[in-house]
């Protein structure tokens, strides 16, 4: 395994974890006080440090290390995540965003920003609120865990007499592995215990000695008087206690950390032998100590060596006593094994198969795999749906009686080939929660940049839809969200004089609707100002002066190309990129954006997108000559228009009336220039579509000729864009057919100023 | 033959890090994405170190370690879990849940490595 691709999947889990952060930081923002939820957060900055640290990432360490202690505060009570303490917060999220950024594409960081938030952070952590930053006089109420190891609990009772002891000195000879221990140096005392638990909790007495024997030059005593009978011994109770003598030019401390692990399951002593009793009066005979006594099998090597110096059989009592009353609490794991075998045989087998259910379910649900994959399977299952569509075409052709099995089977194919194509297509389907989550971010910065105070809601996170058009729909939304903050709500001083609330609030919705989704930017801001959109409209030649525009129409001239009414270009809209880009990167994708406003109550932008954007249910219609595919989401329903139900309107309108409406007529044949004269509507069929503004329309087509889901085939990647024109797609006689862009369609007919590169547009 | 590790992790890089390190120095890695997951290994096998993080969904460290030592067959077996330098409470905690040792986070492979190497005596 490359330590790239392990890294790699350490940032794609970053990402998660930012996520999860981030949300779980908005839920205490609204006053949730679960402590999981509290637990989630802590958990995500956790795992950013501790897989920064593996992969060398200090700068990520650092941070998140800061980051960690403060949220550890929160955890334990300490700190009351406020209002105050989480924008803190929320700014170190970002912080931490950026910086696993930066590790990952090797970018920059505003360090002084960075810098910023530690202090502030840090601040937190000793127990100063954010007002207070700054202030001299820091409040000593909150502090972190302390760093330093406390003592080990129990002091070690001084043995009543010395009579138990037996001391067997040690020395390295023949240890080369390490180096060769200076004997001058201080000696210690070191009086060890193990208690019972020690050996319940996997440590192993042998195997300490020998570390220590590590340290420095060591003689050990073995204390074996405690052993009791063997008809009364507890298999599972440590007897055995040890008293070494180590020569060692080592700290005290050295000697610790080979007990660390054992520290709360024993009595350790550690003394200065100088300060230690002197009722040591038996000095210490150095032997050699072989380590490979402790070893499964002694190499030949060792045993010459042990040979060489004399075999010490006291050495070897010590250890094999070590060992001894190692494997008494391996026989108690065993014995305890036995007698429990057959009552919790049943049991485990019980609880084996829940966990295995539940690590199913918990483990086994995502795998992760490489798009590229999916698009190919994707691209396939196209393939498949026209020739399926092909071969019902000619079998239809060539048995117009439909009598045979062949037909059954075809149905049954189409139908397969159809669920193919749905699991195909959820497969990249995903919820637009990451999307809303950076959303969320940009609102905090700039709501900052500009002095406002704002809260995103966001509602229908889980909404799915295809992987191309969520990554797409970051861009204009980012745009949309920095508009709404910057220019739709109001500064908090004109909203408090306005009697609303000082804190703006913009919602963010996404919902699924008939076959699309639907993605709603929702401020409560001042609305579009009519009269300044009309004017800048007119100053711009984009309406006439005295065109005559419904209150929608004006407010939908602000996604019209060059149009900004920001009176100064300001840094946080962008310059020059105004909503006709955004409305362009929406139709890019397939999809309508609209705007509705309400004067001093706020504006909301309706995005209506495509689940996905390789499949479309369409009615594949007839209009002079030329066949062309209808999107069967913009159509509410279609009629044959009756001579009695045309109206002329002005010179060249015509309506037709409907239950009682009336609804303009749209000559699709006119608009694409494919015919010069409008056709006569009685003759052909009218499809009733829907279209961005709300309106309805009727669009005349000649003929229908059945309903099919197509494959939609770019026409930019393979042709050019062509007005009025959304796509292209091959139908199952192998033809190709273009599908119409009913909005653009629409808008063309409304009017041409509407549509300024709509050379195509019929004026009549 | 190599001694046999259970690693727990909910973290894919932890896990795979721990499974390189480990590996490479020659022992045979088992991994589990939480608490449950571990404790279904076990009862599906035998192994003679497990380690794990604390800090993990479903069910985490302190809990797998007490429940394991409740394990007949792995009553015995070392544990050790992955802490931070500031969690000296924690480590209370997991030692006396029933843990062997701990490794401070962020490791470096070779301290794991000599952790195991400590714990095994091997």
């Amino acid at each position: 395994m490359d330590m790239n691709e392990i890294k790699e999947i350490f940032f794609q889990e970053c990402e998660e974890q930012l996520a999860e952060l981030e949300s779980g930081l908005l839920k205490l923002n609204d006053g949730d006080r679960d402590p999981e939820t509290v637990n989630a957060v802590f958990r995500a900055v956790h795992s950013i440090k501790g897989g920064a640290g593996a992969f060398g990432l200090d700068d990520l360490v650092a941070f998140a290390h800061v980051f960690e202690t403060t949220l550890d505060c929160v955890r334990s009570g300490k700190l009351e995540p406020g209002q105050d303490v989480l924008k803190v917060m929320l700014k170190s999220a970002d912080v931490l965003a950026d910086l696993v950024s930066a590790s990952r594409d090797g970018g920059s960081v505003d360090e002084s920003r960075t810098r910023g938030l530690v202090k502030e952070l840090e601040a937190l952590a000793h127990g100063e609120l954010p007002s207070a930053s700054g202030h001299d006089a820091p409040k000593p109420a909150a502090k972190p865990a302390p760093a330093a190891a406390p003592a080990p609990k129990a002091e070690t009772p001084k043995p009543t007499d010395d009579s138990g002891f037996q001391p067997i000195p040690f020395t390295f000879d023949g240890f080369g592995e390490e180096e060769e221990p200076v004997i001058e140096g201080s000696t210690y005392e070191v009086v060890f215990k193990p208690r019972r638990e020690l050996y319940s909790k996997g440590n192993e007495a042998a195997l300490l000695l020998r570390d220590l024997s590590r340290v420095g030059e060591m003689s050990i005593a073995c204390d074996t008087d405690a052993l009791l009978d063997l008809d009364k011994m507890d298999p599972e109770e440590s007897y055995f206690s040890w008293k070494i003598s180590v020569k060692t030019t080592k700290s005290e401390d050295d000697i610790r950390v080979v007990f660390e692990f054992a520290e709360w399951d024993c009595d350790l002593e550690v003394k200065f032998a100088d300060e230690a009793s002197s009722d040591e009066e038996q000095p210490m005979r150095p032997v050699p100590f072989d380590l490979s006594i402790l070893d499964d099998a002694p190499s030949a090597e060792d045993e010459d060596k042990q040979a060489e110096h004399g075999s010490d059989q006291t050495v070897a009592e010590a250890v094999s006593a070590a060992e001894t009353a190692t494997s008494i609490a391996k026989a108690a794991g065993a014995a305890a094994r036995a007698a429990e075998r057959k009552e919790s045989a049943a049991a485990a087998a019980a609880a084996a198969q829940n966990n295995a259910a539940a690590a199913a379910a918990s483990a086994g649900q995502t795998i992760r795999v490489d798009l590229d994959r999916v698009d190919r399977l994707i691209n396939l299952v196209g393939e498949l749906v026209i020739n399926q569509a092909m071969l019902s075409q000619s079998v239809i052709e060539n048995d117009a009686t439909g009598t045979s099995s062949i037909n059954m089977g075809l149905e049954e194919l189409q139908q397969l080939t159809r669920e193919i194509q749905d699991s195909v297509m959820a497969i990249r389907a995903q919820p637009v929660k990451p999307v809303f989550q950076r959303m969320s971010r940009i609102v905090r910065e700039v709501a900052d940049m500009v002095g406002k105070q704002i809260r995103l809601v966001t509602e229908g996170e889980n909404t799915e839809v295809d992987k191309t058009v969520i990554d797409k729909l970051a861009e204009p939304l980012t745009h949309m969200i920095r508009n709404a903050v910057d220019h739709g709500i109001e500064s908090p001083e004109k909203r408090e004089a306005a009697g609303k609330n000082p804190e703006g609030t913009i919602k963010l919705t996404a919902k699924h609707r008939s076959g699309r989704i639907l993605i709603e930017l929702q401020d409560d801001g001042a609305g579009i100002n009519r009269e300044r959109v009309r004017q800048k409209a007119i100053d711009n030649d984009i309406i006439a002066a005295d065109a005559n525009l419904s209150d929608d129409e004006i407010d939908n001239l602000i996604f019209m190309a060059g149009f900004s009414t920001a009176d100064k270009i300001s840094d946080i809209s962008g310059r020059g990129v105004g909503m006709d880009v955004v409305k362009r990167s929406i139709q890019a994708l397939g999809g309508r954006i609209s705007i509705s406003s309400r004067p001093g109550f706020g504006s909301t932008f309706t995005m209506s997108l495509p689940l996905t954007l390789a499949v479309l249910d369409g009615m594949v219609v007839t209009v002079a000559g030329q066949t062309l595919v209808v999107p069967l989401t913009a159509i509410v329903e279609t009629l044959q228009p009756e001579a009695s139900a045309i109206h002329s309107f002005g010179a060249s309108q015509r309506l037709i009336s409907i239950r009682n409406s009336f609804c303009p007529l749209v000559d699709v044949g006119r608009v694409l220039n494919y015919r010069s004269t409008q056709a006569n509507p009685v003759e052909g069929v009218a499809l009733l579509v829907e279209s961005e503004g709300g309106g309805q329309r009727a669009l005349m087509v000649d003929a229908i000729q059945g309903q099919r889901q197509v494959v939609i085939k770019s026409l930019e990647a393979n042709y050019t864009h062509v007005p009025g024109i959304a796509a292209a797609t091959i139908l199952g006689d192998g033809r190709v057919a273009l599908i119409l862009d009913v909005d653009a369609v629409v808008a063309a007919s409304r009017g041409q100023s509407l549509r300024p590169e709509m050379s195509l547009a019929a004026t009549g | 033959m190599s001694a046999s590790i259970l690693t727990v992790d909910d973290s894919a890089s932890i896990r795979l890090t721990t499974r390189v390190a480990l590996s490479n120095a020659g022992y045979q890695i088992t991994e589990a994405v939480d608490g449950m997951d571990g404790i279904a290994k076990l009862n599906a096998g035998q192994f003679d170190l497990i380690v794990t993080d604390l800090n993990m969904p479903n069910m985490d460290g302190l809990t797998m370690i007490r429940e394991l030592r409740k394990m007949p067959a792995h009553m015995g077996v070392p544990v050790i879990f992955l802490t931070t330098e500031s969690d000296n409470e924690m480590k209370q905690q997991a030692k006396a849940a029933g843990a062997t040792g701990w490794l401070t986070k962020p490791f470096d492979p070779e301290s794991l490595v000599k952790i195991v190497r400590k714990v095994l005596g091997k």
